[in-house]
């Protein structure tokens, strides 16, 4: 808003110069009668007349400097609130769209396209902000100019004012259809561009294929053609600008031709003074340029629209309720199941009929094909899901009337393909539990059997991983996330196949640290590996969606089916080592 | 990431823009043309306002329209004359940009199909893209608008000079006393402008990474109930976001008022100065009104010009970066013997090409990319034609360097390595590559219909080749499902196939090739036991009668290889074949039981 004043005011006092040239054009240095409005005229009655403005000229040329000052300062004022309300608006909005990001659910981040997601983020906010802090305001001053300065001419020569904006309708209406009609071109080339991209991008990744092959040249061709496909089409936009810059300037000068003609004839006529005719083509100069750029800025306008649009799409999806019943008991970690139905769609039931207990501090173990459900099971432990028939107790209580905030800080889930943030080692680990101590997060470090890793790196707890970091081994970075879910020390603790790049023997290293850990937590493993499972107090075998086998290791054992056959597998190579595993930990 | 250090230089190194603007020699006429429009543009602007002054002192003053219509046919001619300069001016600059770019770029693009894998070592895909795209855009832009900005700025300058001196000097130097102050002030707040801008695309980049991070890792998120601490970190950003776009705006519009006020203090001094001289001295009104507009004409150009200046000194560091990589010498270059017998990467003389036969042998060959930590070292190795060598070792043993290394992708640093018997740096690149197949873990289609990209082994193929091939490896079956059949676009990357698919059709583009060498680089992705079945069949057709090397992950390839190879810290532990090596109970044995375990296992979960 203040913005928006400024810019009134500022427009005002940029027309506010010609005048004070006319004026002492006309009435100072001439001979003219002062045609002024009272005010002013009283004003330079006030200080001693014309007569004495004429013997110091100094002070209309410092009126002069200090409008334009003025009106530089309303000038800036208009560029920093602008700036500051556009960028206050960007940045609430993109702060909201990551805020929404995060509480939609987890069904819509597993089916989410993040190139797509992170286009609507990034580049149509930017669209929106350049919008407001640019184009908004130029439609703002060019209308203002426009008022402010018909006004003015209008109150000056009525005539002249009507042959000054005779061609204003013109020029408008040319530079919209224009724009419009480079859009196409633009959308052309921005193809042609983006082809150009994927050639050379498909090349610098299968630089060993082009090699191989012995196709350099080949390629070179081929990026030859989309290269000159897009300096075509290039050329062929500026060409267009070309058109449109030699027309609008065509059409602009004619227009100030005719003021300038018409202005003669007046002039020498007598009907209007010298000084009118130089506020006219000033003011001419001044409209031309806004009205052209209006063009292009009412085109963009749909932009602008259309990226509202799409992040209206993320805005309206529903998110999680984190805190929704205010339930927040405390947790000590016996679950039961009892009936536990699940579908993510009609018709696909994923878990049907699950019934089991385990109680405070014991080990759950589940196997089970891929796609029996697994990790379904333990996702509605964190109410990632919300399962539809049946019931969860958590300590008695149902689950589904807990908070899920609550929940999730409760139950430690370890993802199987874990992502790691962009921060150091240490603030990875950290992240599970706020204010950290270093002996916290070296303790969990080395209950995940990673803190030796950790420490022969160069910069030790101090090295970056993510996306710009070390690249770590998958197993690490699922060790990197057990120390992290082991750090916020909750009551259940859920491994989801977690461990499964991890090599048995560090495998079984873990396990025997977190046995060892004071406070035991209620664990649920998910995974392949016999010798993980076998020291369960509880095996239960998924089978699409249904438990077929529960029991202990040596109960299992002695049925048929598939905990039976995958360890007859994993027994038949290594015997020996196996069994010493098993019998080690097994008991 | 290496952005930091590539902070603006202070002076302009005139070297490197010389060799930039050497591309532009081919155009040399059109740039001349360009200065000469860009004259005439500057001049006719300057003639416009020198017609207010004939209006005036000619006919308002006069009090007459005697010769107002050759005054307004010259004026008409004038303007019709500007639009056509200004067409011409923009549609040369426009051919100027373009094939600036355009030849750049080839160049570049040329050069990193020469340059050694080496060089691609420590390059990212993105950094490389950046340089060949967006840098290679801004010298295109700066060269080509920066000349016209430069031309018709001085010209105009000097134009008004000339004018505003003729018509009266000690008015003229009067009106301009503040020239000085404002060509220094708008460099100096261009400059600052520009550098402002900078930091915040930089911040921006933060923040297209934090949502990425939010986003890929949103299920993490939830996990660990990070939700809020994410937006305090992710809100500190888009804060000092703001903070520097509202600073960076907040100069670019301190630097107008700037202007302005300098321009004003001009106008004022002609108005003052000018109109004392209208009374006392005889100046004509005319040569005041155009004094006053030519001052206020006079700082459009100074401020055009400060911006070039500092758009070139900041397009510096584009520039260094996309010579530094067209002039880099690739590591791995034939010799001019060489070259003159065989010809080079882009044109070969294919009639003096031996035929090759398959036999490789490495001699003493040692291989590092730092003297301390030496991958290979003194390795022997001999195969013979049609042999299949399969290689087995921990991820950094140094067993894809050997691949490497034998087929040039990297050279020895010690040691020699000879294809049936000759030195292979006294063949070509291209011969000894042309002959070579190579399947990748994660095979790479490039975008284009199917049938496009087997074709990518032998570029005139027929169809009935193609199919050929497709069936010799078993993937003509699948591709016939689809719906388009050969037709079918693979998109970008092959992202519409299974890895499963994508592979079998990379092996028929090998096959097509029908390479004396085949490496196999095998992937350990997870692909259905079905499609499994179908690629091990094809493996075993592809290898057949070439020289293979297969850095092999599955036990059915490795154990039908002729030589298995275990690679540990660039020695050979052992070697053998499958028999052989299991009977060692060595690491070979310990590796084939874990993986065999693993495998069967996978069968049995995956079946269901």
């Amino acid at each position: 808003m203040a913005a928006i004043i400024s810019i009134g005011i500022a427009t005002l006092f940029s027309l506010v110069g010609p005048l004070i040239i006319r004026i002492t054009i006309d009435s100072v240095i001439g001979q003219e009668e002062l045609n002024a409005p009272i005010l002013i005229a009283n004003m330079i009655d006030k200080i001693g007349g014309v007569a004495f403005l004429r013997r110091n000229l100094w002070i209309p040329a410092v009126v002069l400097v200090s409008f334009t000052l003025l009106r530089g300062i309303f000038l800036f004022y208009k560029g920093k609130w602008s700036a500051e309300a556009a960028e206050t608006v960007a940045k609430n909005m993109r702060d909201d769209v990551y805020d929404h990001l995060q509480h939609l659910s987890y069904q819509y981040h597993v089916n989410a396209e993040p190139g797509d997601l992170i286009q609507r983020c990034t580049s149509d906010v930017d669209t929106i902000r350049r919008f407001l802090a640019a184009q908004f305001v130029e439609i703002g001053s060019a209308i203002f100019m426009l008022v402010f300065s018909a006004y003015i001419m209008f109150s000056m020569d009525v005539k002249m004012t009507l042959i000054s904006l005779a061609l204003i309708p013109l020029i408008f209406g040319f530079s919209i259809v224009f724009f419009r009609k480079v859009k196409k071109a633009f959308k052309l080339m921005d193809e042609a561009e983006g082809s150009m991209s994927t050639t050379l991008q498909e090349n610098l990744t299968g630089l060993r294929v082009v090699r191989a092959f012995g196709r350099q040249s080949y390629e070179v061709d081929k990026f030859e053609e989309k290269n000159s496909i897009n300096r075509d089409l290039t050329y062929k936009l500026i060409r267009l600008f070309a058109w449109y810059w030699s027309v609008s300037d065509l059409i602009c000068m004619f227009q100030t031709g005719m003021v300038l003609i018409a202005g003669i004839y007046w002039t020498s006529v007598g009907n209007i003074t010298l000084g009118t005719m130089v506020v006219f083509l000033t003011y001419i100069g001044m409209l031309l340029w806004p009205i052209r750029q209006l063009g292009r800025v009412i085109t963009d306008m749909g932009k602008a629209m259309v990226a509202i649009e799409r992040i209206q799409e993320i805005m309206i999806q529903e998110k999680e309720i984190m805190e929704e019943t205010g339930n927040q008991p405390p947790i000590t970690g016996s679950l039961s199941f009892k009936n536990v139905e699940f579908q993510y769609e009609e018709g696909k039931t994923v878990l049907k009929n699950l019934t089991f207990d385990v109680k405070e501090g014991e080990t759950l173990a589940i196997l089970g094909a891929t796609g029996a459900g697994k990790s379904t099971l333990v996702h509605l432990l964190t109410r990632l899901f919300d399962y539809q028939k049946g019931s969860i107790k958590i300590d008695g209580r149902e689950l589904r009337t807990i908070d899920k905030k609550w929940i999730r800080r409760n139950v430690g889930l370890i993802l199987q393909e874990p992502f790691l943030f962009a921060k150091t080692i240490k603030e990875n680990i950290g992240l599970g539990k706020n204010e950290a101590t270093e002996e916290e997060i070296y303790e969990v470090a080395k209950v995940a059997s990673i803190h030796d890793v950790v420490t022969g790196f160069n910069q030790g707890y101090e090295t970056l991983v993510g996306e710009r970091g070390v690249s770590l081994s998958g197993g690490q970075k699922q060790r990197l996330a057990i120390a992290r879910t082991l750090i916020s020390d909750t009551p259940i603790i859920i491994f989801d196949d977690s461990l499964s790049a991890v090599d048995t023997e560090t495998d079984a290293s873990i396990r025997r640290a977190l046995k060892e850990r004071s406070s035991r937590a209620t664990t649920i493993i998910i995974s392949h590996r016999i010798a993980t499972l076998a020291e369960a107090d509880k095996i239960i075998v998924l089978e699409k969606g249904e438990v077929v086998q529960m029991g202990k290791h040596e109960e299992l054992l002695k049925q048929p089916g598939l905990y039976k056959r995958i360890w007859d597998i994993q027994n038949s190579g290594e015997e020996e080592e196996t069994k010493i595993t098993i019998d080690k930990y097994a008991n | 990431m290496e952005q930091n250090h590539e902070q603006e230089q202070q002076k302009i190194d005139f070297k490197l823009w010389k060799e930039i603007f050497k591309y532009t020699l081919p155009m040399k006429n059109q740039m001349i043309l360009l200065a000469v429009l860009m004259v005439l543009v500057a001049v006719i602007d300057v003639v416009f306002t020198y017609m207010t002054k004939i209006a005036v002192d000619h006919f308002i003053l006069k009090e007459t329209l005697e010769g107002i219509k050759i005054f307004g046919i010259a004026y008409l001619v004038l303007i019709i004359a500007l639009s056509a300069s200004v067409f011409a001016f923009i549609s040369v600059a426009g051919k100027i940009e373009t094939g600036l770019t355009y030849a750049i770029r080839k160049e570049g693009f040329k050069r990193l199909q020469e340059l050694s894998f080496s060089y691609y070592d420590n390059k990212a895909v993105g950094w490389l893209m950046a340089r060949m795209t967006s840098d290679i855009v801004r010298l295109g832009e700066i060269i080509s608008w920066g000349t016209v900005d430069l031309v018709w700025g001085s010209t105009k300058m000097v134009a008004i000079v000339a004018v505003m001196l003729y018509l009266n000097w000690k008015l003229a130097l009067i009106s301009l006393v503040v020239v000085p102050f404002l060509a220094i002030t708008s460099l100096y707040f261009q400059k600052k402008i520009l550098k402002e801008y900078r930091l915040v695309r930089k911040t921006n980049s933060k923040i297209t990474g934090a949502f990425n991070e939010g986003i890929t890792g949103a299920k993490t998120t939830k996990v660990l109930v990070r939700e809020e601490k994410n937006l305090e970190d992710f809100s500190q950003l888009t804060s000092s976001m703001r903070g520097s776009s509202i600073k960076a705006a907040i100069f670019s519009s301190l630097f107008l008022p700037i202007v302005l006020a300098f321009g004003s203090i001009g106008t004022a001094l002609a108005l003052w100065f000018g109109g004392i001289a209208v009374e006392t001295h005889g100046v004509s009104y005319g040569t005041l009104v155009a004094f006053i507009s030519y001052t206020i004409l006079f700082f459009e150009p100074i401020r055009e010009m400060a911006r070039v200046f500092a758009e070139f000194q900041s397009s510096h560091a584009s520039a260094e970066r996309v010579m530094s990589m067209i002039n880099t010498e690739p590591e791995i270059k034939d010799t001019q013997k060489v070259i003159l017998k065989y010809g080079d990467s882009f044109n070969p003389i294919k009639e003096n090409w031996p035929e090759i036969q398959g036999n490789i042998t490495f001699k003493n060959v040692s291989f590092h990319y730092n003297p301390e930590e030496p991958i290979l070292s003194d390795f022997n190795l001999e195969i013979k034609a049609g042999e299949t060598i399969a290689l087995v070792g921990e991820t950094g043993s140094g067993k894809s360097t050997i691949v490497n290394l034998a087929c040039r992708f990297y050279e020895p640093t010690e040691g020699e390595i000879f294809i049936d018997g000759v030195e292979y740096r006294e063949l070509s690149q291209l011969w000894l590559q042309s002959n070579l197949g190579y399947v990748l873990q994660s095979p790479h289609l490039f975008s284009g219909t199917i049938r496009e990209n087997i074709r990518y082994g032998k570029l005139d193929a027929s169809e009935v080749e193609i199919i050929r091939a497709a069936k010799l490896v078993n993937a003509h079956e699948f591709i016939m499902k689809l719906s388009n059949g050969y037709d079918t676009e693979v998109g970008d990357g092959g992202g519409l196939l299974s890895s499963g698919e994508k592979q079998l059709i990379s092996f028929a583009r090998a096959v097509l090739a029908n390479p004396k060498i085949f490496v196999l680089d095998e992937a350990t992705s997870s692909i259905d036991t079905e499609t499994e079945q179908i690629i091990q069949k094809a493996i075993q057709k592809v290898l057949k009668g070439r020289t293979s090397f297969i850095v092999a992950h599955r036990l059915s390839t490795i154990r039908s290889a002729d030589r298995i190879l275990v690679i540990r810290k660039g020695k050979i532990e052992e070697m053998g074949n499958h028999n052989e090596l299991m009977n060692k109970k060595g690491y070979y044995y310990r590796l084939y039981t874990n993986q065999f375990i693993e495998e069967e296992e996978q069968k049995v979960l995956k079946t269901k």
